[in-house]
């Protein structure tokens, strides 16, 4: 419920930031080699499935206008053409349907990625994804392996409503069996869709409608084909010393724009881009609390029982004697999203509410009790 | 709506209808033409009369003539017969078991053998099985031992499933049965998928899925069926029509002519059979198959039949049905005795085999339950693996705190779970 008050008053007194003045901060990418080029997350979603589809004749993707319309966000451009309709389907308006299809042939021999328009439509499918595809390897004793991507655009976009605008991190990665991936930059959309397609198990790929047309800068490394990111390792994306922010998706660019107002007012802040939301990198967390002894959460799902709640559990069991101040989660408002611009932005989490917990946790501001 | 006007319109042009009269009373639409009608009509809600029911067998297990169906030879016939006895004395034993208190829960498939069987009979190992959980004849046909089942029901670490199911949950990989779910129709569109993956691989294969009455009203069933026949998939969907879903009976299930004329409105071929007459279920499946695989084509087989037992060892039907209809069921409408006579008619079959048969079978299943009893339960380690294919970090930890833990405690830990 803090989290919540504090973000209503942050985002009342600062509603001259717009949302587009919040792009996504590139700068920590910027040392990557001459060869590095830029990429949209589109083209790396794109690229990545591409590259997959032709090493691996099992992989398909099946979703509704994946094929002739190229997908509802264009991530599945030229695949059609390319692969056919064999392999780039086209399916009636079910997801319950194309999901459990996706998850049948799964279980005998393709590799299916399944593209939700947005992942507020998984939740017509939810039963194959949690009952089916993550149960299934672990019921019968590992002769049904589930090798299967659900992927799609998740959490808030912009003037959608409740209903397209829901975060279904912590949803899907409470389920054991499940894999859940959430990539920021083109860099994670490449590498982690390719580690997710080549993964036995099954993988929930949560991607950001915002993100999609961000361009990045991308090492040469990151271009290969061959390009692969581990599961379950977070990318610490800038280091500091006095407070750990930790963030995925969309929330990892207002992290890192935090991150360069809290520098100018001399707080070193870590950012830990998660990348992998399960199995969560609790070392590499508990790492960075026990050097900054300051914790920051943010997402942008809903606080109860959320992604934040989690780490903080974490924390709290594994490095508490190393905490300097209550650990602060930042999350979307505890609220169906409204869609009046004005309220949707009041739901959401905005770099202000970052930097002004990051300052509380460093003593630099005053404690949220005191102003209640 | 049907002015005076209208009519002699009409009168006047019925005998001068040209071409281009009749172009200009179609609609070019996707799916093809449609005709125009000028009468206000809406299409029925149910037939004019039920969509009939495929039958080879009469009461009397005599051969309809005119019949229409596929031969079973001899040594076909009596697999057939003696593995539907098998699954009646196992319902039988495995029942009791669970009467004892031996086995936590069982279903039986009483009144469902012929679909069970002669379905399995009329397809090829190398056809997919996606069950529901009252087709464990299916599995019985293809070689699953009674050890096997016993096992599974008993949830010993020699079980495929490492215990880690509800007995009758039976899955076997080298039987291409895929492992039973406890939810229901989930198997529908994973039979599909299958299906689609057997097309790409150009298999000379297809895939079965059965579930039952209640089942069809699941969005699954729906979906499933309108994807099949939009991906042209191999898969036969088999709906055994018991009457009952646990204590709801059809009429509260759906008020189409049951289940078959569905098909019609996906696009699916189908057909209704006597689901408690061997012969019609074997030809039946037999022409399905043949369909699904040389044309790519999905097709739905409504059984008709009656789940003669309770639905499972959690339900008492007699609370909600009368005794008499399962008793006439049982005994007037049995598909076994039924199949036995045409057997006996061929000469294939007499009392004494029968008796040895079933004395055989108890024995042996006796057998295979007090063996499964005394097998070791499955082991700490099962409880980890398999949730993904390499076990995370903090499942590897939590294994190893709880093996620490139990040799911290061994007494405070059960005996049964080996370390």
């Amino acid at each position: 419920m803090w989290g919540l008050l504090r973000q209503k008053v942050g985002a009342g007194s600062s509603s001259a930031l717009s949302m587009q003045r919040i792009r996504p901060v590139v700068s920590a990418l910027r040392n990557y080699s001459s060869a590095a080029k830029e990429m949209t997350v589109r083209e790396a979603l794109n690229s990545a499935l591409d590259e997959e589809m032709s090493a691996d004749p099992k992989v398909f993707l099946m979703g509704e206008e994946v094929g002739e319309y190229q997908g509802a966000y264009k991530i599945s451009k030229g695949l059609l053409d390319k692969y056919g309709p064999e392999r780039v389907l086209d399916t009636p308006i079910t997801e319950a349907g194309f999901t459990g299809i996706g998850v049948g042939a799964a279980y005998y021999g393709l590799k299916p990625v399944i593209e939700f328009m947005t992942f507020n439509f998984s939740m017509q499918a939810i039963d194959h994804i949690i009952n089916s595809a993550a149960k299934s390897n672990y019921m019968s004793a590992g002769q049904i392996s589930v090798p299967i991507v659900f992927r799609g655009p998740n959490g808030a976009a912009a003037g959608v409503g409740a209903q397209h605008s829901q975060c279904y991190a912590a949803w899907y990665a409470s389920c054991p069996g499940l894999k859940v991936l959430a990539p920021y930059s083109s860099e994670d959309s490449r590498g982690l869709l390719k580690a997710a397609i080549r993964d036995p198990d099954p993988v929930v790929f949560l991607e950001n409608e915002l993100l999609y047309g961000e361009s990045f800068s991308v090492s040469a490394e990151a271009l290969d084909s061959s390009f692969c990111l581990p599961i379950g390792k977070a990318k610490i994306e800038r280091e500091g010393k006095d407070v750990t922010i930790t963030a995925f998706s969309k929330m990892v660019g207002y992290a890192l724009k935090a991150a360069e107002i809290l520098e100018k007012e001399g707080i070193s802040a870590e950012v830990i881009n998660l990348r992998s939301i399960r199995p969560l990198d609790r070392s590499t967390i508990n790492a960075s609390v026990r050097k900054t002894n300051r914790l920051v959460t943010v997402e942008e799902g809903f606080p109860q029982h959320g992604v934040g709640a989690e780490i903080c559990a974490s924390v709290v069991e594994d490095s508490f004697g190393y905490l300097d101040a209550p650990v602060e989660r930042i999350t979307g408002a505890d609220v169906p999203m409204p869609y009046a611009a004005n309220l949707e932005r009041m739901a959401v989490p905005q770099v202000e509410d970052i930097v002004r917990a990051a300052k509380r946790a460093c003593y630099r501001a005053v404690p949220v009790a005191a102003t209640a | 709506m049907h002015t005076d006007d209208g009519n002699k319109v009409r009168n006047v042009h019925v005998y001068l209808l040209s071409e281009a009269f009749i172009a200009l009373q179609v609609l070019d639409f996707p799916g093809g033409k449609v005709r125009f009608s000028p009468e206000l009509r809406f299409i029925s809600e149910s037939p004019e009369e039920r969509a009939h029911c495929y039958r080879v067998l009469d009461d009397d297990g005599l051969i309809i003539t005119g019949s229409n169906y596929v031969q079973v030879d001899e040594e076909k016939a009596l697999k057939m017969y003696s593995d539907m006895v098998t699954l009646q004395v196992m319902d039988t034993i495995f029942y009791e078991a669970q009467r004892q208190g031996r086995i936590s829960f069982y279903v039986t498939s009483i009144g469902e053998e012929a679909i069970n069987v002669a379905s399995a009979a009329a397809l090829t190992l190398d056809d997919l099985i996606f069950p529901q959980y009252r087709e464990p004849g299916v599995l019985l046909w293809r070689g699953f031992t009674l050890q096997e089942f016993a096992n599974q029901c008993f949830g010993n670490k020699a079980d495929y499933g490492k215990g880690r199911q509800m007995p009758i949950h039976y899955g076997s990989n080298k039987h291409n049965y895929f492992t039973v779910s406890s939810t229901i129709a989930t198997q529908i569109p994973h039979a599909v998928g299958a299906a689609y993956s057997l097309k790409m691989d150009n298999k000379n294969a297809c895939v079965v899925t059965y579930f039952g009455d209640g089942g069809t009203s699941e969005g699954d069933f729906h979906a499933a069926l309108n994807f099949a026949a939009v991906r042209e998939a191999p898969v036969l969907f088999i709906c055994r029509n018991n009457g009952w879903a646990i204590s709801t009976p059809t009429s509260d299930q759906f008020r189409s002519d049951g289940v078959v004329v569905r098909g019609q409105a996906y696009g699916v071929r189908s057909i209704r059979v006597d689901g408690n007459d061997a012969l019609a279920m074997y030809s039946a499946v037999h022409a399905a198959r043949d369909m699904a695989i040389s044309q790519h084509r999905p097709v739905l087989i409504e059984a008709l039949t009656y789940r003669v037992g309770h639905h499972s060892t959690s339900d008492d039907s007699t609370k909600y049905r009368p005794v008499k209809e399962i008793e006439w069921w049982r005994l007037a409408r049995d598909p076994v005795s039924r199949f036995r006579k045409w057997i006996e008619s061929n000469g294939w079959w007499n009392g004494e085999v029968e008796s040895e048969l079933r004395n055989d079978m108890r024995k042996q299943l006796l057998h295979a339950i007090q063996v499964a009893e005394k097998v070791e339960k499955p082991a700490v380690m099962d409880l980890f693996t398999d949730v993904y294919d390499v076990a995370p970090e903090n499942l590897r930890e939590q294994e190893k705190l709880l093996r620490k833990t139990i040799k911290r405690h061994p007494r405070d830990y059960p005996s049964d779970v080996p370390v």
